[in-house]
């Protein structure tokens, strides 16, 4: 088993369109690693090239103590799932988790008892013989997940694998794969855009865009405390409220005339100049009263059972404000919101960047 | 949709049974002819019933041939055999490693040899006849089997097929196999070729009965009797001089140069079907 090191990895594409602009990140050894990001930020690309099945322009991928810049696919030691599982069509199951160790050589026997472990593992010892077409969606994505295991790889590359799947089949499958990687210890990538996904399943939460690392940390880390405003609006759903605002003074902001406590803010701000407050939908509270409020005119209401969503404007700027329901009536016009000094995040109106406690 | 309309199934059956009739009439003629003595047919009254010179015309025509074209029909069907088996085959080879090579592989000027290829679909044989011939001939390959297979074998449909086929294939399919520690040679052979089968096997059918019924360049290639093709025979059977054409031979040839491309094509349809409904990339 080994960890993956990423030293400003750089893929540049035919008519200088860079996908990848100098990604450094370091995975333990066992840990599981979610690249997430909306589309087009970089994060497949950067799986491939540690996959090796795009080349790396500029910069290391090494894989334990490895460069393996200039190494086959097959000789890297990985194992990959893809989105639409590139399965096989007209092998059987047995034969798809099989192939693998057969181009290596490895022993018949030995083939055997690694195939059958794997599937039972995965429970799908009952499919061997069949083909994947005869397989519905969770099947195919376990057989798929099987090719990966058999190889006993040290590193798992994941692809967006879930996102073909039903929302009720992906969300058991989310909780398999983790189960999984627990119990295999595998160094695992992952890969995808739903920020559900990459929540739970990571150990280590790196957040891309524009082919670029925003922010990695662990995913409480970058819940709590998100680097900059695109973070702060990526991860969580619904997505955090962003408000103008003004300095006052130390740890205090004012958001349309109403005077807001902060406890994390940077020193020597000069008082009078634009911020931007972040209060997250399910961190104020509607209808409280705290040491600070706002008050917000709402427009509508949406029902999701548990929890209601009202949507509206505060200072001007759109604002949602999640509340369990029944805890206001669906008719509410105007809401004051009581701000928890802890909850508020700032960021910088120029550079996105977090104006936190250094 | 239910529907329960006696009558419109009626004409519908009717419509298509008279269509057969008009397709399956001459054919049962030929068929019916080639059971008869030249004299019978000659004489303007042939009857529809099968007549008893069968077992005579099929011997005479397969061993001896008839008395314009003095040579064993059997042989000439031996000869059509191995032209078009191999031009399907031939063709079927050269084209899906053409085909392979253009989508697989990143070459200096892979474009260009495509479009090369491609050009070649609008030079069908009765083109570029004039120079074909003269290099089949300047090669020293008139009257052999390599002049009457390889010039048809040059052009661009199977590859063509084969090419949009492959663009089908998922891209993912070779990246796993690039994982799986499969080369290109290994990725042709274990993925590429079994998922190629029905359209390896469409190609043949077509290719066959193309081959088989190439008249024009046999015609043209071979001078030598024993280098003829059935369909050549055919023709030779029937004069146009004063001699009586022997019309039973002549009809027996022409049922006899049927067969194969109806058995090609009754057992390759079985496996076309079956490739049809396994299919799934």
């Amino acid at each position: 088993m080994a960890g993956v090191t990423l030293d400003t990895v750089r893929k540049i594409y035919a008519g200088n369109v860079e996908a990848v602009k100098g990604v450094s990140l370091g995975i333990e050894d066992g840990s599981f690693c979610v690249l997430v990001g909306p589309s087009g930020c970089g994060k497949s690309t950067l799986l491939r090239m540690i996959a090796g099945l795009e080349t790396i322009s500029g910069g290391e991928v090494k894989i334990g103590d490895r460069v393996v810049n200039q190494v086959e696919p097959a000789d890297r030691d990985i194992a990959m799932v893809f989105q639409n599982y590139a399965l096989y069509p007209h092998m059987s199951v047995y034969d798809n988790m099989a192939y693998g160790l057969k181009n290596r050589g490895t022993p018949k026997d030995e083939i055997e008892k690694r195939v059958n472990e794997a599937a039972r593992i995965l429970a799908i010892e009952t499919f061997l013989a069949r083909k994947p077409r005869q397989l519905s969606g969770g099947q195919r994505q376990r057989v798929a997940m099987g090719r990966a295991i058999v190889r006993k790889p040290q590193v798992f590359l994941f692809d967006e694998p879930l996102s073909n799947l039903d929302a009720k089949l992906r969300v058991q499958m989310r909780v398999e794969i983790k189960r999984l990687q627990r119990a295999l210890g595998v160094t695992s990538i992952y890969v995808t855009h739903d920020q559900v996904e990459a929540m739970t399943l990571s150990d280590k939460l790196v957040v891309m865009s524009g082919g670029q690392i925003e922010q990695v940390g662990t995913p409480s880390e970058v819940y709590r405390r998100p680097e900059t405003r695109f973070v702060a609006t990526f991860i969580g759903s619904p997505p955090m409220n962003i408000l103008p605002g003004q300095v006052e003074g130390p740890g205090r902001v004012s958001v349309g005339g109403q005077s807001i406590a902060v406890t994390d803010m940077r020193e020597g701000l000069i008082p009078g100049s634009a911020i931007e407050v972040g209060l997250r939908p399910e961190d104020v509270q509607a209808g409280g009263v705290g040491t600070s409020s706002l008050t917000m005119d709402v427009d509508f209401v949406e029902e999701l059972g548990a929890t209601q969503l009202f949507h509206g404007k505060v200072a001007g700027a759109e604002f949602i404000v999640q509340a369990s329901t029944g805890q206001l009536p669906a008719d509410t016009r105007k809401l004051t919101l009581a701000v928890d000094p802890g909850n508020v995040h700032l960021f910088d109106p120029q550079t996105t960047k977090r104006l936190g406690r250094v | 949709m239910v529907e329960n309309r006696p009558f419109a199934q009626f004409m519908a059956y009717l419509t298509l049974a008279l269509g057969v009739v008009i397709v399956a009439f001459p054919v049962y003629l030929a068929v019916m002819a080639s059971t008869f003595d030249t004299a019978t047919i000659i004489n303007g009254n042939m009857p529809l019933v099968p007549g008893n010179q069968a077992d005579e015309n099929y011997t005479r025509t397969l061993l001896y041939g008839g008395m314009h074209a003095r040579q064993p029909v059997g042989g000439m069907m031996l000869n059509s055999m191995i032209m078009a088996l191999g031009i399907a085959i031939g063709k079927i080879l050269i084209s899906i490693l053409s085909a392979f090579a253009v989508v697989y592989f990143k070459f200096p000027f892979r474009k260009t040899a495509f479009w090369i290829i491609f050009i070649t679909l609008m030079l069908p044989v009765e083109v570029r006849i004039y120079p074909t011939y003269k290099i089949v001939a300047d090669l020293g390959l008139l009257d052999t089997y390599t002049g009457l297979v390889m010039p048809l074998i040059a052009s661009a449909t199977g590859t063509l097929l084969f090419r949009q086929f492959f663009m089908t294939i998922p891209d993912e399919l070779l990246e796993a196999s690039k994982i799986d520690g499969a080369g290109a040679f290994r990725f042709f052979k274990d993925t590429l070729l079994p998922l190629s089968m029905t359209t390896i096997a469409a190609l043949f059918v077509i290719q066959f009965i193309y081959g088989w019924n190439q008249y024009l360049w046999p015609l043209l290639i071979t001078t030598k009797s024993s280098m003829q093709t059935i369909v050549i025979g055919i023709k030779m059977m029937i004069t146009t001089t004063d001699a009586l054409t022997e019309w039973n031979v002549a009809m027996t040839t022409a049922v006899l140069a049927m067969l194969p491309p109806v058995l090609v094509v009754i057992f390759m349809q079985r496996l076309f079907v079956k490739g049809l409904v396994e299919t799934e990339k």
